[in-house]
């Protein structure tokens, strides 16, 4: 009796919604498998589709995104994702429509005017380097931004983008790029459209610098390889909006 | 004019101008490396003259600063706390002296440095000494710290109030600090080291750098600071950006902007006008959020342009110190040089440029209230901070497009609304990307309120419960 | 100046009420500011002298009380005529306001000096009375010598929304005026709201209002800096709009120059200089004259007056 052939899974970039190859048409050996090694154009189609799925996804209602981040907590319990992944999703899917209430403030200003100030997501987040792939997402993803991350643990990646993929999640909202932190990193850091960084799980210290040094060009929020706390994560990719209205009669 | 005002100088007999100011590190005043001359930009008269700090200087403030932490940050918050509403007491009992300073050495007419400059700096630190004691219940962790030395570098705008921005959280949070004023206004900072003496504030927790770019340089990218603060252009924003890459440093930058104030056609009209007015015009259009890009809905754009116009022409340019002055004078000859390039460049691509008749002063730095119509997104007008008494006028049509040419530009630092209708302020003021948002109103600041950027316009939030983050470690 | 339009909005109620409430709001913070604004401007010397007798010249001379006799309103008109007795140079006032009752023996005071006298009539201060006893009321004060009637608008009816009766009695309340000019009393304090002004303000002029006038002075809050830039700018802009100019009277609670002078400092700049003149802009006021005449002095001898030095009344 010969035992069963498995079947192998191609593994593929996650942009816009879609599975596609590099378009560069590289591979690079991952855990035995051939993975879709992403390039500088890769990178690009990547931050055009999170750019165009950003609007929708921070127009969304915060009880919605919590619902999204909850299904692919749901979605990743099925499909066998680790506990402590399903949980951190689970963590994060709540934080969605409480974390306006919690760092926003009332303000009492000496004057006759309302006055607000409420978190915004900053835009499209280039995640590059994670040491935890669930937890930076995530925490990117669930306050209304985008991302476009970098990572070299494809399998593990991948298995995620098809997490997401099945969990209502729009296209573009999340996208993977398989690959080196150091090849597509700094097309990243140096885009234009690309509005943050996290570099938190970046163990290269001089990769770190040298893209915190590119990021510097258009301003953009970079967050640093040290320890960081759920909330300051979360914290790292909010804008504060403040609205002042006159209170008149 | 049948109703002409006599002139109504504010004295200046109240303060006393030393002729030479030495660097105040460790509590004293000390000769600097070098020296460099502040004037009056209203008359170009020499006003002082003012030490610039070397290298070695800004060395010998960081140690200052650095041995000060020790102590200061230990002390008790309600202990620090009082002796920063010591601090707004005493600006408060020394207002006039520091309005007419202020109004002197930036060319700010007196009015305004008189009531709206100096009362939100005794008010700024007013409210931050109330935090000294509460900060474990700023919702940012159990354990909120200080986080050491940090180097401040101010502009030349708001050059006591943007003192009071950086100084007051920074020393409610425990951290010390070394603040460069900008080169051009050093004075109010100067007199503000009295004001710390007199407060018997513990020597090196404020120390004061004057000079130029190169005395910030050295500060920002000194190696003994943990926290860098800067207001100021977006270009040096990125170059300290890239200067602390790869640090520890914390940074929050208040860079600059390009707002746009959109007036629909249901707008309070004569409030609209009077925001934008005050928007653009406020401190001689020298303010980071000013309004600088006017959007109106095409329907009443006759009404407005006639309306601003009519406004414009009862604005009183001259004398700072003249308490009837509206716009006083531009701050330098090379701010005046690039306002003038800039408008130069407006009428060469074919906007058209109307100011109302008024004459200027013969000596000193002036520019007249300027507007500029038949702008489009495509002028260099409509997208480059100018940074004086200069307003782009646009139409749009409908709120989509409205939206769309008020986010259209690399920076996000404030932005106007104008209309009646509740549900279409929300709407759009959750559509604009800038971080102060006026609704029926326009340049209004408090301390509860945070300021600050988005994009461009730099990161981190200053004022308000937000405003202490910035000068706290809150990793675990 | 072009010619005289009328805007043809007053033919129904519901477009006399369109036309009022498609005017611009007013945003009242706003426009507060904008008041606080004005009144911090710093009038000195040669431009306080210029801006006092100003003042002078515009006072409407008041006396609104249950106890006014005939004795009281002789004394108010010598007073009126010269206001300082000690002094030639300094100008009579505006006018002389006064009760119906009393025109018959303010215009013997009166005549022949140039000030003109205005009666309340209407029902004043409430305006609750039936519209012929109003028009009475006004034809009989313009009969006994009263030029200028200053009526009061029904409050009631401005806030039920029924603005066309409002319209049609300031119409026929300025026909029973004849050759006597027509100020109309909105009495703001009543209206509360700036929008309600600014309406108010417009409804009056186009009915035929030749001045709007903020209070009867017997309501609080009556004559307000804010309130008055609103109704600067209604007339402002109706002349922008109709060519016919209109004019202003705050009236009540002006008691200082610096608050006089504020106001000044508020049609120099709202609605410009062409108002600034007693055709066109007047304060309705009693105690205000003294404290004019006390500042007169002031800056004409160098040195602070007291108030045993000038007339009573």
């Amino acid at each position: 009796m010969t035992s069963r052939i498995e079947v192998r899974k191609t593994l593929k970039l996650y942009i816009g919604g879609a599975f596609p190859r590099s378009e560069s048409g590289r591979t690079f050996e991952v855990d035995g498998h051939n993975a879709a090694l992403a390039s500088r154009k890769d990178a690009r189609d990547a931050v055009l589709a999170a750019r165009a799925a950003f609007g929708k996804w921070t127009g969304a209602t915060a009880y919605n995104r919590g619902q999204i981040l909850y299904r692919a907590a749901e979605m990743g319990e099925s499909r066998g994702v680790g506990a402590s992944d399903v949980d951190r999703l689970v963590w994060y899917a709540g934080w969605a429509d409480k974390i306006a209430q919690v760092i926003g403030n009332a303000n009492p200003v000496a004057g006759p005017y309302f006055n607000l100030s409420s978190p915004e997501p900053t835009g499209v987040v280039g995640v590059i380097g994670p040491s935890d792939l669930v937890e930076a997402i995530a925490s990117v993803i669930v306050t209304g931004n985008t991302c476009v991350v970098v990572t070299p643990r494809a399998v593990e990646a991948v298995f995620l983008a098809e997490v997401f993929a099945t969990s209502d999640l729009p296209g573009g909202v999340v996208n993977i790029l398989t690959g080196y932190p150091k090849e597509v990193g700094p097309w990243l850091a140096s885009h234009d459209d690309v509005n943050a960084l996290d570099l938190s799980g970046l163990d290269d210290a001089e990769l770190a610098k040298s893209l915190e040094e590119a990021a510097s060009d258009t301003l953009k929020r970079v967050l640093r390889p040290l320890p960081v706390t759920g909330m300051q994560r979360m914290t790292a990719f909010l804008e504060t909006k403040t609205v002042w209205h006159p209170k008149g009669v | 004019m049948k109703f002409e005002y006599a002139p109504a100088p504010e004295s200046t007999a109240i303060v006393s101008i030393k002729p030479s100011y030495g660097l105040f590190i460790g509590g004293e005043f000390v000769e600097g490396a070098s020296a460099f001359k502040t004037i009056n930009p209203a008359s170009e008269e020499v006003l002082a003259e003012v030490s610039e700090a070397s290298k070695e200087d800004v060395d010998r403030a960081v140690e200052a600063a650095r041995a000060a932490f020790a102590k200061w940050s230990k002390l008790p918050g309600s202990e620090r706390a009082k002796y920063l509403f010591r601090i707004a007491r005493i600006i408060q009992e020394r207002s006039r002296e520091l309005a007419v300073l202020e109004s002197l050495d930036n060319g700010k007419p007196i009015k305004e440095s008189r009531d709206v400059d100096v009362p939100l700096v005794a008010a700024h630190f007013f409210y931050y000494a109330g935090w000294a004691d509460k900060l474990e219940y700023a919702g940012f962790g159990p354990n909120p710290r200080p986080l050491g030395v940090a180097a401040q570098v101010i502009p030349w705008n708001f050059p006591l109030l943007m003192l009071a921005w950086k100084i007051a959280p920074a020393l409610a949070c425990g951290n010390t600090v070394v603040l460069k004023p900008a080169e051009t206004t050093p004075l109010t900072a100067l007199l503000f080291a009295e004001i710390c003496q007199q407060a018997d504030l513990p020597a090196g927790v404020v120390n004061i750098v004057t000079g130029a770019g190169a005395t910030g340089a050295a500060l920002v990218e000194h190696p003994g600071v943990n926290k860098v603060a800067f207001t100021g252009s977006t270009e040096v924003g990125r170059r300290i950006a890239r200067a602390v890459a790869g640090t520890k440093k914390k940074v929050t930058l208040e860079l600059g902007g390009k707002a746009a104030n959109l007036i629909f056609d249901d707008a309070p009209l004569d409030q609209a006008v009077e925001g934008v007015v005050n928007g653009i015009f406020f401190n001689q259009g020298h303010v980071c959020c000013a309004g600088s890009r006017l959007l109106v809905q095409e329907s009443v754009y006759d009404a407005v342009l006639e309306k601003l116009k009519r406004r414009m022409a009862t604005l009183r340019v001259g004398d700072p110190l003249d308490k009837n002055t509206d716009i006083g004078a531009i701050n330098s000859a090379e701010q005046l040089q690039r306002i003038r390039t800039l408008s130069d460049i407006g009428e060469e691509e074919g906007a058209q440029r109307w100011s109302p008749p008024c004459e200027l002063p013969e000596h000193g730095f002036w520019f007249a209230p300027t507007i500029f119509t038949g702008v489009t997104q495509a002028h260099r007008i409509a997208r480059e901070e100018i940074f004086g008494p200069v307003l782009s006028v646009l139409t749009f049509r409908t709120p989509a497009e409205a939206v769309e040419k008020a986010n259209n530009t690399p920076y996000g630092l404030s932005a106007g609304i104008w209309t009646e209708k509740g549900s279409r302020i929300l709407s759009i003021a959750d559509k604009l990307r800038a971080g102060v948002v006026w609704a029926n109103t326009f340049n209004k600041f408090d301390p509860t309120s945070p300021f600050g950027g988005y994009k461009e316009s730099g990161y981190g939030r200053e004022g308000g419960r937000h405003g202490l983050e910035a000068y706290l470690d809150v990793s675990h | 100046m072009t010619a005289v339009v009328d805007l043809d909005v007053t033919g129904s109620n519901e477009e006399l009420r369109r036309f009022l409430h498609g005017l611009p709001g007013v945003d009242q913070v706003g426009a507060d500011a904008r008041a606080a604004q004005l009144g911090t401007r710093s009038i000195k010397t040669t431009a306080k002298a210029w801006a006092i007798d100003l003042a002078i010249r515009m006072v409407d001379l008041t006396t609104l009380e249950g106890a006014d006799t005939p004795g009281k309103v002789k004394a108010l008109c010598a007073k009126a005529k010269r206001p300082d007795p000690a002094d030639r140079s300094c100008p009579p006032v505006a006018a002389v306001c006064v009760y119906p009752s009393l025109v018959p023996v303010a215009a013997e005071a009166l005549r022949g000096s140039g000030v003109h006298l205005a009666s309340v009539a209407t029902a004043f201060p409430s305006g609750q009375a039936p519209l012929a006893v109003k028009l009475e009321d006004t034809r009989a004060a313009v009969a006994a010598g009263a030029d200028e009637v200053d009526m009061v608008i029904s409050r009631g009816e401005f806030l039920s929304g029924r603005y066309l009766a409002v319209f049609d009695e300031i119409k026929a309340v300025k026909e029973a005026c004849g050759e006597a000019h027509l100020k109309v009393i909105l009495e703001t304090g009543e209206l509360v709201t700036y929008d309600n002004v600014r309406r108010a303000s417009w409804l009056a002029m186009l009915a035929g209002a030749d001045f709007i006038k903020t209070s009867t002075g017997k309501v609080s809050p009556a004559a307000t800096l804010p309130v008055t830039l609103i109704m600067l700018e209604a007339v402002r802009d109706f002349e922008q709009e109709t060519g016919r100019k209109v004019g202003v009277k705050p009236a009540g609670g002006i008691r200082t120059t610096k608050d006089a002078i504020k106001y000044l400092v508020t049609v120099n700049e709202v609605a410009g200089e062409g108002w600034l003149d007693p055709d066109w802009f007047r304060f309705g006021a009693s105690t205000l004259l003294n404290d004019l005449l006390m500042q007169r002095t002031r800056l004409k001898t160098g040195h602070y007056a007291g108030p045993d030095y000038f007339t009573l009344d």
